[in-house]
């Protein structure tokens, strides 16, 4: 079950994966799993690596900062540092945040240039009012979702988190939460939470159509409301067909012609006359359009 | 910068007292305009008791003049104080509740027990 279940999630989530799981015994064998061989492995997979990279420079994208300025970065469940690396590419100073020390310090291995926290993000954060230009996350806002202990309360720790997230960030920032919502309900609960702590925005689905590359961004805004950024990958949908014929040609499609229509009348002409009843001609006046007038 | 404000009865939880038992001086590239830039948001008393406890204050001045955009020395002091000194073990201690934090490695711990919250 266990080995399953990493096969399947291995492909999306490489980091952070600690501690979804049901059974308490399975909880403590993927820690130590975790701690071992997966840290190990994830250095070396160039794939998930460059999808963590993707992501967050997709993110970085969504933050939408004033560009060529050096700014002052939060990274929310930063592991090992993957996404902070972007950062510092870009030329931004990042302090992250995450629970595990185990991936903390693969970050120190990989010798990121960031600041490290170990710290639950769910139980706020510390950090002074209005240090931030700008927060990410990639891959982590769906643990919050879970309760680990008893005394967890997802939608208490999301509040929490949001409302302190709100607090540390500045009045233009804007925070882009890369996550894998397990269900609707689940996004729901994580969007209504960010707007009691006071933030807008909404989500941006980045290629929808699609099974593998669709990525959830939650993109909250501190300042105001303004439109969300434009998902990738939606433009070919828009270029289809319209949306004022689709039901006629939905119609045909399943074969019977839209009721009262000329089609119709002349297909129900039609059949009485296999069925042998008296029938006029069709003419051009068959099912014709009455004027205004009758 | 770190605060202790989420811990349960703690309404200031600034600044958080540093106890340093190693301190590391890393060499960064000096970037003058996140200075200037980060310099509005730091509470300068602050930083200054924060580099005097761990002895690293230096020459830095005990307050801020007002033409400090122009000093590129003093931003290079700032610089080496913010970004370029490094406690890697000691404690973080909270000045309300006496809550301590320990640092390892450079991490900070803010991880917090349940009847903490």
């Amino acid at each position: 079950m266990l080995q399953s279940w990493l096969k399947k999630n291995e492909a999306e989530c490489s980091e952070c994966m600690y501690f979804k799981i049901s059974g308490r015994q399975e909880k403590i064998m993927i820690w130590k799993y975790m701690a071992t061989v997966r840290i190990t492995r994830n250095k070396s997979s160039s794939r998930m690596i460059d999808i963590q990279v993707q992501m967050s420079e997709r993110a970085v994208e969504l933050l939408a900062l004033p560009d060529d300025e050096p700014h002052f970065l939060l990274d929310l469940g930063c592991g090992s540092g993957l996404s902070g690396s972007v950062l510092e590419d870009l030329g931004h100073t990042w302090v992250g945040i995450d629970i595990s020390s185990a991936m903390l310090d693969v970050a120190l291995e990989r010798e990121v240039e960031g600041d490290l926290l170990l710290g639950d993000v769910g139980q706020g954060l510390p950090f002074r009012a209005g240090m931030f230009d700008g927060a990410v996350s990639i891959s982590a806002l769906q643990w919050l979702c879970n309760a680990d202990k008893t005394c967890h309360h997802p939608a208490k720790r999301l509040y929490k988190f949001f409302s302190s997230l709100y607090a540390c960030l500045s009045r233009t920032a804007r925070a882009i939460f890369q996550f894998y919502p397990e269900n609707s309900d689940q996004m729901e609960l994580v969007t209504s939470q960010a707007m009691r702590a006071g933030f807008f925005g909404g989500v941006v689905v980045d290629y929808p159509n699609s099974t593998k590359a669709k990525k959830f961004f939650l993109v909250l805004m501190c300042g105001g409301a303004a439109a969300l950024p434009k998902a990738l990958g939606e433009a070919e949908e828009k270029e289809g067909i319209s949306y004022s014929s689709k039901r006629e040609q939905l119609k045909k499609m399943r074969g019977k012609p839209l009721k009262k229509s000329r089609e119709w009348i002349l297909e129900k002409k039609e059949r009485r006359r296999r069925q042998g009843k008296p029938t006029r001609h069709d003419t051009k006046y068959s099912g014709r359009k009455r004027s205004g007038r009758f | 910068m770190l605060t202790s404000k989420c811990l349960k009865g703690v309404n200031v939880g600034y600044p958080l007292g540093i106890v340093a038992r190693d301190i590391k001086v890393l060499e960064t590239e000096f970037n003058s305009e996140f200075v200037l830039r980060i310099i509005p948001k730091l509470d300068w008393d602050t930083l200054w008791n924060a580099a005097d406890s761990i002895g690293h204050s230096g020459d830095l001045p005990r307050t801020l003049s007002d033409d400090y955009e122009n000093d590129v020395e003093f931003l290079k002091k700032v610089h080496h104080v913010l970004l370029e000194v490094e406690v890697i073990n000691g404690e973080l201690v909270c000045p309300e509740s006496g809550r301590k934090f320990s640092i390892s490695k450079g991490i900070p711990n803010m991880l917090l027990n349940e009847d903490e919250l």
